[in-house]
């Protein structure tokens, strides 16, 4: 029986298990929204098409499953590339469908015609242009399967409105094989055999934790491995919750915010194990200077991110997950955890000396009191999401984050606009948790559109700013780096955030006290429903400590009076 | 650091846009395309390209890896034991002195490829440094116009 290019998708999508698409109609894309129309299949309209993908990516990041949006060609399509380009960065799978115009009509500069692959390319993993309708099945397999295997990321593929509108015979491969692409899976025993004498040889250990473990689903195995060696671990911003913040192991975030002693950490210790890292420039600092009296073992699934940025010692291209059983394996009776005490207790000493802290120096509330205050009335029952500047950094300083997947940020592309619709996304995957959006007075309005999505489908995200009516971490850097010259960084000119709020349909509050501010949150929390937090912080406050870029991870600015 | 030449060939699958994700992939990170040719390989479903670079030791190290990482490629050979050939053409006017141009030609593996009334297109094949030489040395006959093929390679 053959069946519409359209109806094949709506299959193709039934057939992966979606269970929902975040999207926005348009010219080309119309046949496929009429066939899901017909099929009745979820859908969420977002009111812009960057907010569907962010949404998808939301999703896909707390369901670990691949997230899907779908637009329509030139515009539509152009307002997703962000999106496309964040979970790029993120390695988040996803698979983007736009509509395209007709064949027959591409390259003839036609109406709401963009060369789509063409500008998606740089920032997909893959991406295709279907020109025949029985080619259609075949992609949408390999799509799927392209986004989630190896390192996953965001696979796009475009559809000609012709295309859609063929009929065809829907074969959907059952499995695939493609000769020119097969991840590594598997660690070489050789490699993993050295690594491991490596670490026993080591006197000052550090293990660097890095996104690629949420990708790869083996938080458990990494929380096995540091407890059976006892070795100390910082965190990357990307792998914020993977051994939970009460893990007596866990030092901290390291880099450009990263805490004293996850800094002196990797600065001092003669051995690197490196799990699923990209070594960004926000982490490391000064190359040169970074973690430079240590060996380096790397493990990370993709070839091109080893020895990418520093010389590895002990390269492993492999699954973390079967990586790490084969670590802890190849480890037992070998690592003696106690062979690190003094490491330990060095490393303890440094975050006595200077602990994570702030002042409460001020009449007006510290924003990472506000981080702290949720994380104690909600800890492990919210998913947080963050946009991109000062709240982002406060955020994965100070909230308790005790599972992966429970911290969603835009932590390579920084997208600021990311965070409420990926807290949209992310109560579509699991609505018993409640969505938090930390954000900022100048990211909120970068897709604030989608308090209209979050009220027609009763998606109670509750967004928090932390409104310093700055361009906060601009400005910051203004203070250190421009001789506080604060270019078009004032946001004085603000909307009334609860009315706004309240135009929509949803609810507003604006505090001032810290008893306001719990009195608002538990109110908010309770009336599940859209709602915009708007919290006066102090205005001057900085991020700290801070590692200025291209500097040296040992050299922090610690307190703001040196600062000044 | 150094800077060192290489020549790469990618075997790619023959699709659309082939071509555009691997000079993309070149200009987006910055990378340098000495010269770049591709042409599909008789009988199968594949294109091979050819194409030289020059890069720090990390630089080209991550060429071949973020060529390997498109979706398309089948097989990146990177191995310096090959052998590299290019061809070049050239056309010089016949108004001047053609004295020892036979002997040259004949050096570089040269014929000339066409005649016409006014001017000679000359072609030669050779490695690609001695097609620069051959180049420097034609210059005396005041070439109007060169055509350089890049080159192409086979590993030994």
């Amino acid at each position: 029986m053959k069946i519409s290019g359209s109806q094949m998708v709506i299959e193709a999508l039934k057939k992966e298990g979606i269970k929902v698409v975040f999207g926005y109609p348009g010219g080309a894309i119309m046949n496929v929204y009429d066939a899901m129309y017909t099929n009745d299949f979820k859908h969420i309209l977002t009111r812009h098409e960057q907010a569907a993908v962010h949404a998808a990516d939301g999703y896909a990041r707390v369901s670990g499953e691949v997230g899907v949006s779908i637009v329509t060609s030139g515009p539509g399509f152009t307002n997703a590339i962000t999106g496309l380009a964040t979970a790029y960065t993120d390695s988040i799978p996803l698979v983007v469908i736009s509509g395209q115009v007709p064949i027959t009509m591409i390259g003839t500069d036609a109406f709401q015609e963009i060369d789509a692959v063409g500008i998606s390319r740089p920032c997909v993993k893959h991406n295709y242009l279907v020109k025949d309708v029985n080619d259609l099945p075949r992609v949408l397999k390999e799509a799927f399967y392209i986004a989630r295997s190896g390192r996953p990321g965001p696979v796009h593929v475009d559809i000609p409105k012709d295309v859609s509108a063929q009929m065809g015979v829907f074969d959907y491969p059952k499995e695939i094989s493609l000769k020119t692409y097969k991840p590594h899976t598997k660690g070489s025993v050789k490699q993993i055999r050295k690594a491991i004498e490596a670490i026993c040889r080591a006197k000052k250990p550090i293990l660097y934790l890095g996104g690629g473990i949420v990708s790869s689903n083996s938080s458990n195995l990494v929380r096995e491995f540091t407890k059976m060696s006892g070795i100390p671990a910082v965190e990357t911003l990307m792998a914020r919750g993977v051994l939970g913040h009460d893990n007596p192991l866990l030092l901290g975030m390291l880099g450009m915010h990263g805490n004293y002693s996850s800094n002196m950490a990797m600065s001092e210790a003669d051995l690197m194990i490196a799990l699923g890292p990209r070594f960004d420039d926000r982490v490391t600092g000064r190359l040169d200077e970074f973690a430079k009296h240590a060996k380096i073992i790397h493990v990370d699934i993709d070839p091109s991110s080893i020895g990418k940025l520093v010389d590895v010692d002990y390269p492993i291209v492999g699954d973390l997950e079967n990586v790490l059983i084969q670590m802890i394996e190849e480890a037992k009776d070998k690592i003696n955890p106690d062979d690190y005490e003094g490491w330990r207790g060095l490393l303890k000493r440094y975050d006595e000396i200077h602990p994570l802290s702030y002042n409460e120096n001020s009449d007006r509330l510290k924003p990472q009191w506000v981080v702290e205050r949720i994380g104690e009335i909600l800890g492990d029952k919210a998913l947080v999401s963050t946009d991109v500047g000062q709240h982002q950094m406060w955020t994965a300083q100070f909230y308790p984050f005790s599972f992966p997947r429970q911290f969603l940020t835009s932590g390579g592309l920084g997208t600021m606009g990311f965070g409420f619709p990926a807290a949209l996304g992310a109560n579509k995957a699991n609505s018993e948790k409640v969505s938090i959006n930390i954000t900022g007075d100048g990211s909120i309005l970068m897709n604030i559109q989608e308090l209209m999505t979050c009220v027609e489908h009763k998606i109670p995200v509750i967004n928090i700013i932390l409104n310093n009516n700055y361009l906060g971490m601009v400005r910051q850097w203004q203070t250190f780096f421009y001789d506080k010259r604060y270019a078009e960084t004032d946001l004085s000119m603000q909307p009334d955030f609860v009315k706004l709020s309240e135009s929509f349909g949803g609810i507003g509050y604006r505090v001032e006290t810290k008893e306001e501010f719990d009195k608002a949150l538990k109110d908010a929390i309770s009336k599940k429903c859209v709602a915009m937090i708007d919290v006066v912080i102090d205005r001057l406050e900085n991020v700290l400590p801070m590692v200025p870029a291209g500097g040296t991870l040992y050299n922090m600015m610690l307190e703001d009076k040196e600062l000044s | 650091m150094n800077e060192i030449r290489k020549v790469i060939s990618v075997i790619v699958q023959n699709e659309d846009g082939a071509l555009s994700r691997i000079s993309s992939l070149f200009a987006g990170r910055g990378y340098n395309i000495e010269s770049l040719t591709v042409a599909p390989i008789p009988e199968s479903e594949y294109s091979r390209f050819t194409i030289v670079t020059n890069g720090s030791k990390r630089v080209l190290e991550q060429i071949t890896k973020q060529l390997h990482k498109l979706i398309p490629t089948y097989k990146v050979i990177d191995t310096s034991d090959v052998v590299e050939k290019e061809m070049v053409l050239v056309k010089i006017p016949l108004d001047g002195n053609l004295s020892g141009l036979d002997a040259i030609l004949k050096g570089y593996n040269g014929i000339v490829a066409n005649s016409t009334e006014d001017s000679l297109i000359l072609m030669a094949v050779d490695d690609a440094n001695r097609i620069t030489n051959f180049l420097k040395i034609i210059k005396k006959f005041k070439p109007s116009e060169i055509v350089r093929g890049g080159s192409v390679s086979m590993e030994k």
